[in-house]
């Protein structure tokens, strides 16, 4: 006969509340398991996929993802003459807030480099990669777009030509890729009042020197568009990436680029170590801290839980050991109630999770390793947390059923 | 008397409660004993000892001095297990309880059946057994109730089903018939009478109860934690 069932079918309907008390619990640590998980996938998903062996980014910076790095566009071609690099790319990434429909919108401005990327390696969902140099995006459905909507960003109109699912920035933002060129208009966008006064103010600077005013033709270069100036290069870029031909050592190639005093090297895993230890650090230890909390919470309640329980069944308890139960028959009724509430809220954690989570802002990732490391705390717990209820049952003395 | 037929014996037992100047001296030096298949009363006011000597013999609540034998074996000797004594309660000892002794979670049957498992009987065979105990206190009927669906009267009839299930040597009953009425107080003694008479065991009631006082072979009076047989008049 199996006590701790017979108990807990007297007491059911008890049971499940505190199971269910016990499951939200659980799921809440579960929760933040996922989130911590989808914080470092969602912080890695970009460096993962664009499939770059060699980030070249700007001297002395820890590249895009972690601050501000711009390299000019003519290392591009630098990179591309090293050997081993099999293609060198552009790249461009920053974060924007616009509006639409009254909302907030904020996304990850990803530039890619057209034609030789067309953002065939992102994950679509509907529409198509990029198949012209301008005025088409792929957004991540996370923005709220839809294949063929426009959106207006600066002062070019888009259109959404793609849709992707889970491509967002390491602050849960919605990706957006476009071409560099177009990534590139959107950052550096200013207001034509801007664009007038900037113009004005360069010639003023040129017309005091001694070549503006002895060459007319160079002060109305001067006050033209930036462009148009040869002396000027193109805009710059985040930061170049390049591809190795295969059976290449990314070591090796990251040792001739080293040598570069303009520029700071890294490999993907570098990139991955950086994103992790640099941006997301503090947050992963935040949510660290605050799941190991919320375990020890779990542990604390659990223990209060069976304790109370046991506390109730004391009577009961004195009477088995009267009719000269065992310890261990007393020991397994409690350690049994403790694992089936256990198990309970770990199973409607999980039942509950798979219902909700889906629906939080951010990623929740839950990993089988994850899940099994859980239940296996939760055991522990379990078992732990039931300690106290055997420590007073075991002192309960049989004389204590004679006092009912 | 064949020493062999002794079911229990005390021997000079004694049981003080604190030291000092708060010493109380519950049972005094209390020698007695009953034979297999004798059914004993004990009756006393309260504070007189009975309950002391009852979960003495129970080997529930050890004596300050002296010896408890049961079935001839020494098995308490001053405050000294000689035996386990958890083994030797489940082997020897059935208990009856004035109420609430019931373990509310489990049914009639389930709360018979619990005793024998415990003593390794397997399920089936604990089940059938208990099935039967019930059905000789005619209480079948209600084996599968909960001890919240019973009268008094039908709790201590499975209560004594359970004290009878591995079939103790001692039965050992504290105001078992306290909480029913004379009619039912009455049934539950005479209950002890017949196990005592078809099963051979010896049974002990504490009781305060004079009117079933003719079921018993033997009563002794408790005082001041001292015992003292009385001297019944001829039938």
């Amino acid at each position: 006969m199996n006590l701790a069932v017979k108990d807990i079918r007297h007491n059911i309907g008890r049971f499940l509340l505190t199971g269910i008390g016990i499951g939200m619990l659980l799921m809440m640590v579960m929760g933040m398991l996922g989130i911590y998980r989808g914080l470092i996938q969602d912080a890695t998903l970009l460096i993962d996929r664009i499939g770059a062996d060699v980030w070249v980014v700007q001297y002395h910076t820890r590249g895009p993802f972690s601050e501000v790095s711009r390299v000019p566009r003519n290392l591009v071609d630098r990179v591309a003459a090293v050997p081993g690099v099999l293609n060198a790319r552009e790249f461009v990434y920053h974060t924007i807030q616009r509006e639409k429909d009254g909302r907030p919108l904020r996304m990850g401005v990803l530039g890619v480099s057209w034609p030789l990327d067309k953002g065939q390696w992102l994950p679509l969902v509907a529409g198509r990669p990029l198949m012209q140099a301008h005025f088409e995006m792929i957004a991540d459905q996370k923005l709220g777009l839809a294949v063929g909507e426009r959106l207006k960003l600066g002062k070019e109109t888009y259109t959404v030509v793609g849709i992707t699912r889970g491509m967002v920035t390491s602050g849960g933002d919605g990706l957006a890729a476009f071409s560099v060129k177009d990534a590139q208009a959107i950052q550096f966008d200013v207001p034509p009042e801007a664009t007038r006064l900037e113009r004005a103010s360069r010639r003023a600077r040129t017309s005091v020197s001694d070549i503006g005013a002895s060459q007319p033709l160079i002060l109305d270069r001067a006050s033209g568009a930036l462009a148009a100036i040869p002396a000027f290069g193109p805009p710059m870029l985040s930061a170049v990436i390049a591809s190795l031909s295969p059976g290449v050592d990314p070591e090796s190639v990251k040792k001739i680029l080293s040598g570069w005093s303009d520029v700071s090297v890294f490999s993907r895993d570098d990139q991955r170590n950086l994103m992790l230890e640099g941006a997301v650090e503090m947050a992963k230890r935040q949510i660290g801290l605050f799941t190991a909390l919320l375990t020890v919470i779990s542990a604390i309640i659990m223990a209060l839980i069976l304790y109370t329980l046991t506390m109730e069944k004391v009577h009961s308890i004195a009477l088995l050991k009267l009719i000269g139960a065992r310890n261990r028959v007393i020991l397994a009724m409690i350690l049994q109630q403790a694992l089936l509430l256990g198990t309970m809220g770990y199973g409607l954690a999980y039942v509950l999770g798979q219902q909700f989570f889906s629906k939080f802002p951010r990623r929740v990732i839950l990993l089988r390793e994850d899940l099994l490391l859980l239940a296996l705390v939760v055991g522990v717990i379990s078992v732990l947390s039931s300690l106290l209820g055997i420590w007073k049952a075991l002192r309960v003395n049989p004389n204590e059923a004679l006092t009912g | 008397m064949h020493a062999n037929d002794m079911a229990v014996e005390t021997q000079g037992l004694t049981k003080i409660y604190g030291s000092g100047n708060t010493e109380v001296v519950a049972m005094r030096d209390v020698t007695f004993s009953v034979r297999n298949g004798e059914m004993v009363a004990l009756l006393g006011p309260s504070g007189a000892g009975k309950s002391t000597l009852l979960t003495a013999i129970g080997l529930i609540n050890p004596p300050t001095s002296g010896k408890v034998l049961i079935n001839s074996h020494l098995v308490m000797d001053d405050s000294r297990a000689v035996v386990n004594l958890t083994e030797f309660r489940r082997n020897h000892i059935g208990f009856v309880f004035q109420k609430s002794n019931l373990i509310p979670f489990l049914s009639a049957l389930e709360n018979v059946q619990v005793a024998l498992e415990i003593n390794q009987w397997p399920a089936g065979k604990a089940r059938r057994q208990a099935l039967g105990l019930l059905d000789y206190l005619n209480m079948a009927d209600r084996a599968a109730n909960l001890p919240s669906m019973l009268s008094g009267g039908q709790q201590q009839r499975v209560a004594v089903a359970r004290a009878l299930a591995n079939r103790p040597s001692l039965i050992l009953a504290d105001e078992p018939t306290a909480a029913l009425d004379s009619e039912r107080g009455r049934q539950v003694m005479e209950l002890f009478r017949k196990v005592a008479r078809e099963q051979k065991g010896a049974v002990i009631v504490v009781t305060h109860d004079h009117r079933a006082l003719d079921v018993f072979d033997t009563v002794y009076e408790m005082e001041d934690g001292m015992i003292q047989k009385r001297e019944r008049a001829a039938p």
